[in-house]
């Protein structure tokens, strides 16, 4: 035996259970601990950028949804916001409030998935079940919005694919009021559970400064205390008329985030409440001819929408020369879209700013010298989507 | 024949296929393998709400050395390939494979230089479920329709299909 | 914000920027590759400015459009003021040729993933990366995908799978 100090290679992933998707994460490991966490990403690389950049506009939309496919109202909103940026379009109040009503509740389902499958890396199975029963109901919605349950693709660029269901006011309060009554157990089950606290306190722990070095965003920045959400700092889509808080952290640790994620749900049920009570009456798309598609029943039966529904739908419209970003604050952290537009029907550049995948670069500070369990632990607690890392 | 009513009650007669595919039908364990979209949905199907255990299919194996049925739900990706096709032949005979979505039947919406064109080009693929992402509903239907394949198989017939190849 | 952030460039680097542009409210500078690093260095410890936060570097492709000729790849850096709430945009415009920039990596740990990211898809090198290998598209990949010249739906890579059949053939059905 040599008293040489010899590190193991250990392989996780890009099949593992607990790795959420397909990533791979290459562990050099000094008996139980780590010494290095290489994550190695591009399993699920799709070339979705590549192919929004071959397509008009307006098709680009369902690609959108396949990005982070937990979240994937939070996508459309994103981009059609930046395509409406860049071609100067107002939407009316009610599809503002309509968009938040439904983003939030985005918010909800996407963070009951992670609550699930982070409970069920750390040991916690019964979680899972009941974070997706309450999760059907968010989806229910969709799917009587947009009539799929996952990739909806209802919001559109100037408004929505079509006007809100005849219940969609009873089926949102209904969706707020179980979810409220479900946080409870919610609660109990995890927040006080002595296994899950010693699994997550003081593991995978971040500092401001580090977190804002790796350009952090979303949960894992304001884990450690700094004040950054996109709704609050540059608000978008009406954001300003809404009431809730920001929920921080202290130590940013795993634990922190768990808190705040928790408490996240509850502010976006609060706010999907305001947008319900306050929903304005109106259309249900911005009218501005040539660019944003005329309402359905118009198109049944007058010319000029016809002909103008015609017109988008095979040659799109031209965007001017230039570039916009428009952020928001996605499930994950700070979603972007950077969209330049060169004169023609098709953009020059579509780039997303995922924030899954910037939060993933963290990974090797936030198990380095923790023990191997623990980087199940951290991966969870990024909350990352393989879909928006690799595009 | 008349030769069960000589025989004691807790006696059957059926032939070994039968009652082999009969087994085989109830206890399928699927390799908890997911791509992309179409696994949130799979994890939907295995959860609370629509319940696949009562189909008796609910053990999700983490090893695909324990796993006889393979759902690859989502999208291919060229970097992913080598991994899929070494998942499957680590998985032990007899072994079957769903293509769930249309991404993974035929590169759906993505046809683009970095997504296979259809997982069958690589492993053979017993049931197509279609849709983007296909509901839950349907995913169970196929899983059925498997069962449905699992229970005509003859044991010489898969036997004779151990060494098949992709097509 | 937006006039003490033009002041501050003009005044520092009044050498390095080449061209200002606002477009739908949105600042962007152009300023030449090689005073990336100082530009950035100089906006991150200003105590007035406090330009903290990197949200993203990306790349835009201008093959075959009139501004090619100012350069072919323009590489865009997003900063973020926390304090003033305040979002504007660098460029660098670089030639087609061999497209070369200074690396962030020095200033923000988080740029290591993104400039990997602009060097796979775009083949731009960041001079004194610590790391800069391919990361999300396969090893076997040529190329780089998402320049302009890079065709959409092109088999490309050879894997022990598709040797019999191989991508030229198929390419051409």
């Amino acid at each position: 035996m040599s008293a040489e100090k010899k590190t193991v290679t250990l392989n996780m992933g890009p099949q593992h259970p607990s790795t959420h998707g397909v990533l791979r994460v290459k562990l050099e490991l000094d008996g139980e601990r780590v010494v290095t966490a290489e994550p190695i990403i591009g399993y699920l690389h799709t070339g979705i950028e590549k192919t929004m950049e071959s397509m008009l506009y307006y098709k680009a939309i369902p690609a959108t949804d396949r990005m982070d496919y937990l979240a994937p109202m939070s996508n459309n909103l994103g981009y059609c916001l930046a395509v409406e940026k860049l071609m100067d379009i107002e939407v009316p109040e009610k599809v503002k409030w309509a968009r938040v009503c439904l983003v939030e509740l985005t918010r909800v389902a996407s963070h009951l998935v992670w609550l699930g499958t982070h409970s069920i890396d750390l040991g916690a199975m019964s979680m899972l079940m009941y974070a997706f029963r309450e999760r059907e109901l968010i989806i229910d919605l969709y799917e009587a919005c947009g009539g799929q349950r996952m990739m909806t693709s209802y919001i559109r660029i100037g408004g929505l694919a079509s006007d809100l269901p005849a219940d969609f006011e009873k089926k949102v309060r209904n969706i707020i009021k179980t979810i409220r009554e479900k946080m409870k157990d919610y609660d109990k089950l995890l927040t006080e559970n002595p296994i899950f606290i010693m699994r997550t306190k003081g593991v995978a722990v971040i500092s401001a400064e580090d977190a804002i070095n790796y350009c952090l965003s979303g949960p894992m920045l304001r884990g450690c205390g700094v004040n950054y959400d996109v709704r609050k700092a540059n608000p978008y889509s009406g954001y300003e008329n809404f009431d809730f808080d920001v929920p921080l952290g202290k130590n940013g640790d795993a634990y922190d985030r768990y808190l705040i994620r928790m408490e996240e749900m509850r502010q976006s049920l609060k706010i999907a409440e305001q947008a319900i009570d306050g929903m304005p009456e109106g259309p249900y798309r911005a009218h501005v001819p040539g660019v944003v598609l005329p309402p359905k029943e118009d198109v049944l039966y007058k010319m000029e929408s016809m002909i103008f529904h015609f017109k988008i739908i095979t040659d799109g419209f031209e965007a001017p020369v230039g570039s916009v970003y428009q952020a928001i604050e996605s499930p994950k952290g700070e979603l972007g879209f950077y969209i330049t537009g060169d004169g023609t029907n098709i953009p020059r550049r579509v780039r997303v700013r995922p924030p899954s995948f910037v939060n993933l670069g963290a990974l090797p500070i936030l198990t380095e010298g923790h023990l191997l369990a623990d980087v199940v632990c951290a991966i969870g607690s990024i909350d990352i989507v393989l879909g928006e890392v690799d595009r | 024949m008349g030769l069960e009513e000589k025989i004691p009650d807790s006696i059957i007669l059926t032939s070994l296929d039968k009652m082999v595919n009969w087994a085989r039908k109830r206890s399928m364990w699927p390799l908890g393998f997911g791509l992309a979209c179409c696994a949130i949905e799979m994890i939907s199907t295995f959860a609370a709400h629509f319940d696949l255990a009562r189909y008796g299919m609910e053990v999700m194996r983490a090893s695909p050395r324990q796993a006889d049925l393979m759902i690859v739900a989502g999208r291919v990706s060229m970097k992913m390939v080598p991994v899929i096709k070494t998942l499957y032949e680590q998985m032990p005979n007899p072994k079957w494979v769903i293509s769930m979505g249309a991404c993974a039947s035929c590169g759906g919406v993505f046809n683009n230089y970095a997504i296979l064109q259809g997982v069958d080009r690589i492993i053979p693929v017993d049931i197509y479920v279609p849709g983007c992402p296909p509901r839950p509903e349907q995913l169970m239907d196929g899983i059925l329709k498997l069962q449905e394949i699992v229970e005509k198989d003859s044991l010489k017939k898969v036997h004779e299909e151990w060494g098949r190849k992709a097509v | 914000m937006r006039t003490e952030l033009s002041e501050f460039l003009k005044s520092k680097f009044a050498d390095s920027l080449t061209e200002q542009e606002l477009f739908r409210d949105q600042q962007s500078f152009v300023v030449k590759p090689d005073s990336i690093v100082s530009v950035c260095e100089a906006l991150l410890n200003d105590e007035n400015l406090e330009v903290k936060f990197l949200a993203d570097i990306t790349c835009v492709d201008w093959l075959g459009h009139e501004q090619e000729k100012q350069g072919r790849f323009e590489v865009v850096y997003n900063l973020y003021s926390y304090k003033h709430s305040y979002r504007f945009f660098l460029k660098v415009r670089l030639d087609g040729e061999s497209p070369c920039v200074r690396t962030l990596t020095g200033l923000w740990k988080g740029a290591n993933w993104l400039e990997r990211e602009v060097f796979d898809l775009f083949g731009i090198k960041f001079e004194g990366h610590p790391n800069l290998t391919k990361i999300v598209t396969p090893d076997e990949l040529e190329g780089h995908p998402l320049r302009k010249d890079f065709p959409l739906t092109w088999e490309q890579p050879v894997f022990s799978w598709n040797k019999d059949d191989p991508p030229e053939v198929r390419n051409e059905r």
